[in-house]
């Protein structure tokens, strides 16, 4: 039920009873489709978004290009599924173009992220290359606009 | 000097809106909770802003014809077809006018010689009795109440008909009401029509805005094409209140009649709107349904609460308001409304803004988030529940 999902996309805080009314189903069926979904993983996680910059924690992220050797029957996924594992690795993507691997990474400090690619990504077998792209500033992120400047211009009564 | 002796007496005799004085109130408290905005709380969709930013890069700052760029009007014409299959000529039989509120006056002028009559059902947006004043007529009310779903019949009519009537004013989806007609219904409001040999302007502001059905646009009922003036415009569908773009669609007599008038008041439609508008009806129908989507979550949520709360509620099948009866409060709507404002700081329009038939009502707009129509509603029932003490 695609419309439970976006409203649960948009906000998650909301009761099974007040989505029930908005979507003109029973409670107990709402009830019953959520938990399907955590079931069956497709809802993976319930995630707050937060402006770190703005909380005061300086965090450095970098995007990765990881080129690599496909091995025979696994192709890219084994040295993918090793990569996922470092907690330090926020996001990995298998790209079309230039390079094979997109790994998204955050740490404390540039040496942190640098100790990372050096002494743990590059060494993986099959990696062949890495060139480390640094995030200077995030403007938008899992569909949110950070630091929305837009404003509620409205009127407080109008016709 | 008594400068108001000085004001013509049209004028003087039309009350100032009722919205005005809450919004005075209300626009010094803090911290309140506002029900009572008639426009969408999106912003206009971006691709469309876009397309108005382009424009002026490329230097579309002049003015254009008098009906509007041909371009719009024929993506204008093609929308028609598509959603209604009624048919215009979009060189001689639409008007591009600075929102419907323009394009309502015109038709007024267009129409009215003094001392014509013209039918209005109420509870009514608050500026159609006043346009009707203002071109010289004579606007007759037909009440609706919440027994007959705030819907008019022809036999209702009938009864406020006299020689004078020369127009019949309809506004469905309805704002105050939520109200919408079925196409059996409005077959027998045509009928009305053509027996009266009248004219019907029929503002179809909110026709996107129907939940449970599809709208009926009155020009595409049998015979009905050239006996009515369709209004309609990109304010509410397309979250471009501020744009003021709306136009008109009817027989080339009228839009032309309408068009004289235009020509020398507004002379055009600012062309930054028109660009908007040609790229909010070529690609934004699918914002328009993410949008309709959730005004239909919401009404569902704030009706449900209405309900809760013990206010007896008709059900919304259109635009984006709910209009609860308050009657059992023993409050009119104007105390309804200022003693929640202080107590509760959440704002709505009292119900006779609209009307005397909007007495005991009063309207809420869902074009809010559903977090502020939830604090709302926990906030109107707790004054109720004190009201009842």
């Amino acid at each position: 039920m695609k419309e439970l999902l976006e409203c649960l996309e948009r906000d998650h805080t909301q009761s099974p009873e007040q989505l029930a009314v908005m979507l003109n189903r029973p409670a107990p069926e709402i009830a019953a489709l959520i938990k399907q979904f955590q079931d069956e993983k497709i809802i993976l996680k319930y995630q707050t978004i937060i402006d770190w910059e703005k909380a005061g924690v300086d965090n450095v992220t970098a995007v990765i290009e990881v080129k690599i050797t496909p091995q025979r029957e696994v192709g890219f996924d084994a040295i993918a599924e090793r990569i996922c594992r470092y907690p330090e690795v926020r996001g990995l993507y298998l790209m079309s173009g230039g390079y094979d691997l997109s790994v998204t990474i955050e740490g404390a400090s540039l040496r942190d992220v640098a100790d990372f690619v050096s002494t743990k990504l590059s060494t993986i077998d099959g990696v062949v290359s890495t060139t480390t792209n640094f995030m200077l500033k995030k403007y938008k992120y899992a569909g949110v606009i950070i630091d929305d400047s837009e404003e509620e211009h409205r009127l407080v009564v109008s016709p | 000097m008594n400068w108001s002796e000085r004001i013509s007496p049209t004028v003087n005799a039309i009350p100032p809106s009722g919205i005005r004085r809450f919004f005075d109130i209300a626009a010094e408290m803090k911290g309140v909770i506002s029900l009572g905005v008639g426009e969408p709380d999106f912003v206009t969709p971006w691709h469309i802003r876009e397309s108005c930013i382009y424009g002026l890069h490329k230097g579309y700052t002049s003015y254009t014809s008098n009906y509007g760029l041909l371009e719009l009007r024929e993506e204008i014409v093609k929308s028609l077809y598509n959603d209604y299959q009624v048919t215009y000529d979009p060189k001689q039989e639409v008007l591009v006018t600075v929102g419907v509120s323009e394009a309502l006056d015109l038709a007024m002028r267009a129409l009215l010689s003094p001392g014509d009559e013209v039918l209005v059902p109420e509870p009514c947006y608050v500026s159609y009795k006043s346009c009707v004043t203002l071109a010289g007529g004579v606007a007759v009310t037909v009440p609706t109440n919440i027994d007959n779903q705030f819907c008019i019949t022809a036999d209702q009519l009938e009864a406020y008909v006299t020689p004078r009537t020369k127009v019949l004013l309809i506004g469905y989806p309805n704002n105050p009401t939520g109200a919408v007609m079925t196409r059996e219904a409005l077959m027998s409001i045509a009928a009305f029509a053509q027996k009266h040999d009248l004219i019907v302007i029929s503002d179809e502001i909110y026709a996107k805005l129907t939940y449970d059905g599809t709208h009926t646009c009155f020009s595409s009922l049998p015979d009905m094409r050239d006996r009515t003036i369709v209004l309609n415009g990109f304010s509410k569908a397309y979250a471009m209140t501020g744009w003021r773009i709306g136009y008109a669609a009817s027989n080339a007599a009228f839009i032309g009649a309408m068009t004289k008038i235009h020509q020398y008041t507004m002379l055009c439609t600012p062309i930054t709107a028109q660009i908007a508008a040609i790229e909010a009806l070529r690609r934004g129908e699918s914002q328009v349904t993410h949008m309709v989507t959730e005004y239909n979550q919401r009404r569902r949520l704030i009706l449900d609460g209405f309900r809760e709360i013990g206010l007896e509620c008709f059900e919304p099948k259109g635009a984006f308001y709910v209009f609860p009866s308050i009657k059992s409060t023993g409050l009119t709507s104007l105390e309804f409304a200022e003693q929640l404002l202080m107590s509760e700081k959440v704002a709505l329009v009292p119900g006779n803004a609209f009307g005397d038939s909007g007495e005991g009502f009063v309207r809420c707009s869902y074009a809010t988030s559903t977090k502020n129509i939830t604090e709302a509603l926990q906030r109107i029932g707790r004054f109720v529940a004190n009201l009842k003490k």
